[in-house]
């Protein structure tokens, strides 16, 4: 019996050797003066730059560098601090969420922005809340990211305006009565938006027939099949940009003409190559049109088409993307946000931020009492197959 | 054992135990002041979600380990056990004030108690959360077990690579089940399954003040749990399941039931790999279904197989320097560059998926010229580590001797 | 009837299409596997870098050259893995070499990840096959009429070479009894990189198919197909050509026929319950030969 005792012990004692080997700091070395030392207040950037959200993600990294190149600096409490943006990849999956918020933590964080995709961002949210760091979402629509929270915040619009705004747009403007629902099975973004539109579209007495799709598809001809069989006159899918690409493409090839309609995570250049030069309609909701602010896209563009590297992650031309939009507006609201802490404490930076009021190039953003931001309209745009171009629709707003 | 064996046990034996309880004691106290006394810096916040994660996966693999290394049941279903184990405990340990905002589109959900709620008004908060997730955790297990009796007794009549595969094939209809919104109500279909009980609520009180137990529940439970397959291991059913291992018509001819035994092992492991999902569950704070797939089970096979198939020590060594090096030490690639002393260096081929690369390049070499892993189908033995010592000293007071000899 | 047969073409079409795309990968599975008793995880993968070599060739070169260099690279590639991943651990326990099959796929995905930088990459139109054409009711792609045809063209084609000519007995020797055949003079280290080889050919071919139909290419495109043509292989009894392409079809068909019955959720699910199903069954598979196991 001892043999094995000691065996056994032996096996846990190869935790306790290899994690004695790596010596913790000493305590004196705390977290709390830090950003004093070098005058830099570090912002986490908390996006996947991988798997199905990758290139979604990487956009709206992209308008966090580029308005941190316009304002690399912060004045708090008096004293100028450098802006240093730590950058974790989530990997778009929610068992690596934990590991990417600990390591931007590791980095001594003021506040931490993100994520693209909801999902991830909820996974992260208890770490966060744990080390008393605030986060602020960017694009993430799910209601889920705040509720119940007081340590997120985010500049974006909710699932369930969303979904009522696609419901209202899909009966009134293109004249809809049956509705196909595809979504990502798996995925609560996809899911969730599909619940909201669905309630808001039979409130409105339209038909909706819903289908999932297992991950790693990339056979969807089976699916437009089934929504042609059935009558629907618009199709509704707010899947990840990946899958939109195969679900654009194979429409064209099967020769779909009613309407695609998505929601935000469309409303990017990858979808207008691989609708370039068909003869299909799509239509999404998003955060921003372009040519709101020229100010701002002059600006963004050279930027983005003076590196190699930039221009390859926004997919390889210089369309704004709204996801860039929000990126660029979340990192102002996040220097307002330690401007009004007068301080770079994550403390006194969570504190600060429910007063904090910014006018960005996206619109006026506050927040609510939940944390989330007051918004009442969106944009409708729709894919300009000819010129490689999102035109403008509509505004659109729940009245 | 008989009193005679343990007349005859060696005086390396006892100090080597002596050696491992102290070390270990060592590292529950340690793991203690990490969690209420050592505040947090850049080094332990990254060392406490590696060490909670590598005690959840070392468990994971010597439940691996126990099929594949000791029964010889090459299995791929670890990731599908592990899935059932994370739901199981969410669902029973959701509180029931939350049931509304977590099953927000399916009404609430079907079962509407939480466990360490439950236990919480009889034993007062902090027990209750402890006692409560304890039991949800045997539940979870329990579970799993359930499910891969069910499984077993199709599958564990096919043989070596076609049992991989129809294991394989399971784990990924579990996972299609659980995403159905048929069973939404039970599941949450496609959608999160999140506030349940979690490591940051499990504390404990003594006198009037109140302890953390974050790193040091994960790795306690890792350890009771490894403990038992060790003694299964060396109990008379192990010696059967290596006797199926080594040849499964020598060992029905011995008249060891060869269904039955494969079951045991079967459930057993798959008991294990539930209580490692449910722990996951807890680590992760968040349960949704699509992370279970293949590539986690194959992650946890070659952690066994860095460690060595047929190692207990060797899965605990491998998991923690797989987790430590995959999510903390090899970080730096992704970063564009590496900083020392201060000055930064910006290497070109540095960026986001680089770590990735050399991560499976040196797993590749492990694979092809230390096929044996860490440890082989040794254990780590301090008693075998004196011996050595000892041995070594014998050898060179001998030689000692002998030069002194010759000088003479 | 002419409107059931418009309404559900499609299905049949999506069907027969997917299936022989899924042919021409387990066919590589299916030989190896004949031979060296391995399943081949990492073949789904080299199907996957075969796509993005098609999409980083076609940026530089015109586009059939760019055909010509993804078929030989993908060959290169697999005799490349069969030699270094493989061929050291012949004598090894199996377990170990499906590890490093494991392993290898493993190292496919993540290279692809890092040069792809984690962005799908949009796969080029191939003038002829990417051409929309018209099916009796139904619109689809050219692709889709080619491939079951050029599949079944391939395999009679392989089946000649297998059965006809001296390379093609070599395998049959070997995948019969692997010592004896060495013993008889055969050089097994060919053999079995031609084997490779012809795998990974017919893999290259699958993926101009494939990556043709649905033009996006991630690093984990080659997994499910791959795993999918595998169940194929097991289907039609492993080691056998024609059981694996009809194996093939077999759970293409099914597999757009339960998408079309509304039951989506479970169309992955579905193809593994029919591998286990089969397994129980017939473990054999449907033309597969007895194999009686030695003591």
């Amino acid at each position: 019996m001892k043999k094995i005792l000691a065996l056994l012990l032996a096996g846990c004692m190869a935790f306790a050797l290899a994690a004695c080997g790596t010596p913790a700091e000493p305590a004196d070395d705390g977290g709390e003066d830090t950003a004093a030392a070098g005058d830099t207040v570090v912002i986490g950037v908390y996006e996947p730059l991988s798997g199905d959200n990758g290139a979604g993600g990487k956009q709206e990294v992209l308008g966090m560098q580029y308005a941190n190149s316009v304002a690399p600096t912060v004045e708090i409490d008096g004293k100028t601090y450098n802006v240093k943006l730590e950058i974790a990849d989530n990997e778009s999956s929610n068992d690596k969420a934990v590991s990417a918020a600990n390591t931007l933590i590791s980095k001594g964080p003021s506040i931490i922005l993100g994520s693209y995709g909801s999902g991830v961002s909820i996974a992260a949210s208890d770490t966060f809340e744990q080390n008393g760091i605030p986060a602020m979402g960017v694009t993430c629509t799910n209601p889920q990211v705040t509720e119940g929270n007081s340590h997120y915040f985010r500049i974006c619009f909710l699932d369930p305006f969303q979904g009522t705004v696609l419901a209202n747009f899909a009966k009134d403007e293109l004249g809809a009565n049956t509705v196909y629902c595809l979504g990502q099975l798996g995925n609560d973004y996809d899911q969730g938006l599909l619940k909201y539109f669905q309630q808001a579209a039979e409130e409105k007495g339209m038909t909706v027939i819903t289908d999932s799709f297992p991950e790693g598809t990339s056979d969807f001809n089976s699916y437009l099949t089934t929504a042609k069989n059935k009558g629907a006159e618009v199709i509704f899918a707010p899947t990840s940009i990946s899958y939109a690409q195969l679900i654009v493409e194979q429409a064209s090839a099967q020769g779909i003409t009613m309407p695609l309609l998505a929601s935000d995570t469309w409303d990017s250049n990858v979808i207008l190559s691989a609708a370039q030069g068909k003869d299909l309609s799509i239509y999404v909701t998003t955060f921003y049109a372009e040519g709101g602010n020229p100010e701002f896209e002059q600006g963004f563009k050279e930027w983005i088409n003076a590196d190699s590297t930039n221009l390859s992650n926004n997919g390889g031309d210089d369309t704004i993307a709204a996801v860039s939009v929000m990126g660029y507006d979340a990192y102002f609201v996040a220097l307002e946000a330690l401007k009004a802490a007068g301080s770079t404490d994550p403390g006194a930076v969570m504190e600060a931020l429910p007063g904090v009021t910014y006018s960005g190039v996206s619109g006026d953003i506050s927040f609510n009492e939940i944390g989330d931001a007051n918004r009442t309209t969106a944009f409708v745009k729709t894919a300009n197959v000819s010129e490689n171009v999102w035109d403008f629709v509509a505004v659109q707003g729940v009245e | 054992m008989g009193k005679q064996l343990k007349k005859k046990r060696a005086p390396e034996e006892k100090a080597g135990a002596l050696i491992a309880v102290v070390l270990l004691v060592a590292f529950y106290v340690f793991l203690f002041l990490l969690d209420n006394a050592i505040p947090t810096n850049s080094v332990t916040v990254m060392l406490i979600p590696v060490l909670k994660k590598s005690a959840i996966f070392a468990l994971v693999c010597v439940s691996m380990n126990l099929l594949n290394g000791f029964t010889g049941l090459f299995s791929l279903g670890q990731a599908g056990f592990m899935l059932i184990g994370a739901y199981s405990f969410a669902i029973f340990s959701i509180p029931a004030g939350q049931h509304d905002a977590v099953y927000q589109y399916f009404n609430g959900g079907a079962i509407r108690f939480s466990i360490p709620e439950i236990l919480s008004g009889v034993l007062g908060e902090n027990a209750g959360a402890f006692w409560g997730s304890i039991i949800c955790i045997i539940i979870a297990g329990l579970v799993a077990a359930v499910f891969a009796a069910l499984i077993g007794i199709p599958v564990l009549r096919l043989k070596s690579d076609y049992l991989a595969i129809a294991t394989l094939g399971f784990a990924e209809i579990i996972r299609a089940v659980f995403q159905w919104d048929g069973l939404g109500v039970v599941t949450n279909g496609s959608n999160l399954l999140r506030k349940y009980t979690n490591f940051h609520d499990i504390k404990i009180q003594i006198g009037g003040t109140i302890f953390q137990l974050d790193t040091l529940f994960p790795v306690l439970i890792a350890t009771v749990c490894i403990l038992i397959i060790v003694l299964l291991v060396n109990s008379s059913y192990g010696r059967a399941f290596k006797a199926i291992r080594d040849d499964e018509v020598a060992a029905e001819a011995m008249g060891i039931n060869l269904f039955r035994h494969k079951m045991l092992s079967f459930v057993i492991s798959s008991f294990f790999a539930g209580v490692g999902g449910a722990l996951l569950a807890m680590f992760q704070t968040t349960v949704q279904a699509a992370p279970f797939r293949t590539s986690m089970t194959y992650e946890i096979l070659l952690m066994v197989v860095i460690g060595g198939i047929g190692s207990i020590s060797g899965s605990c060594i491998a998991s923690f320097l797989y987790i430590a090096a995959s999510e903390w030490w090899l970080r730096f690639l992704d970063s564009g560059g590496i900083t020392v002393m201060g000055t930064h260096f910006d290497i070109p081929f540095f960026r986001d998926g680089f770590r990735k690369v050399v991560f499976s390049v040196v797993i590749m070499i492990i694979v092809l010229f230390f096929s044996r892993g860490i440890m082989g189908d040794k254990e780590l033995s301090f008693a075998g580590m004196i011996r050595k010592i000892r041995r070594r000293k014998e050898a060179k007071g001998a030689a000692a001797a002998g030069k002194e000899g010759e000088a003479q | 009837m002419s409107e059931f047969i418009s309404a559900n073409l499609p299905y049949l079409l999506a069907g027969v299409s997917v299936g022989g795309q899924y042919a021409l990968i387990a066919i590589g599975y299916t030989m190896v596997y004949g031979i060296l008793r391995l399943i081949n995880f990492a073949h789904g993968d080299v199907f996957m870098v075969a796509g993005l070599v098609m999409v980083y060739a076609t940026a530089s070169l015109p586009i059939y050259v760019s055909v010509i260099l993804v078929i030989v690279v993908t060959v290169l590639l697999g005799v490349l893995i069969e030699k270094v991943a493989y061929k050291p651990l012949r004598s090894a326990p199996r377990m170990s070499v499906m590890i490093s099959a494991i392993g290898v796929s493993y190292l496919l995905q993540n290279c692809a990840l890092y040069f792809t930088g984690g962005l799908p990459q949009n796969y080029p139109k191939i003038p002829f096959l990417s051409k929309v054409i018209q099916v009796g009711p139904a619109s689809t792609k050219m692709v889709t009429v080619i491939t079951p045809i050029l599949t079944i063209v391939l395999v009679i084609l392989l089946v000649l070479l297998i059965k006809k000519t001296k390379v093609g007995m070599a395998m049959r020797a070997v995948s019969k009894d692997f010592e004896t055949s060495e013993l008889m003079g055969i050089k097994i280290n060919n053999v079995i990189s031609m084997t490779f080889a012809i795998g990974c050919f017919l893999a290259a071919i699958g993926s101009l198919l494939y990556f043709s139909n649905y033009t996006s290419v991630i690093p984990t495109s080659g997994a499910m197909p791959g795993l999918k043509a595998f169940v194929a292989a097991v289907f039609g009894g492993i080691g056998s050509v024609p059981g694996a392409v009809i194996g093939a079809f077999i759970i293409g068909i099914c597999e757009n026929i339960i998408k079309g019955l509304g039951w989506t959720v479970f169309s992955d699910a579905f193809t593994f319950v029919l591998l286990i199903v089969v397994l129980l069954v017939k473990p054999t598979g449907i033309f597969g030969e007895k194999a009686t196991d030695k003591v």
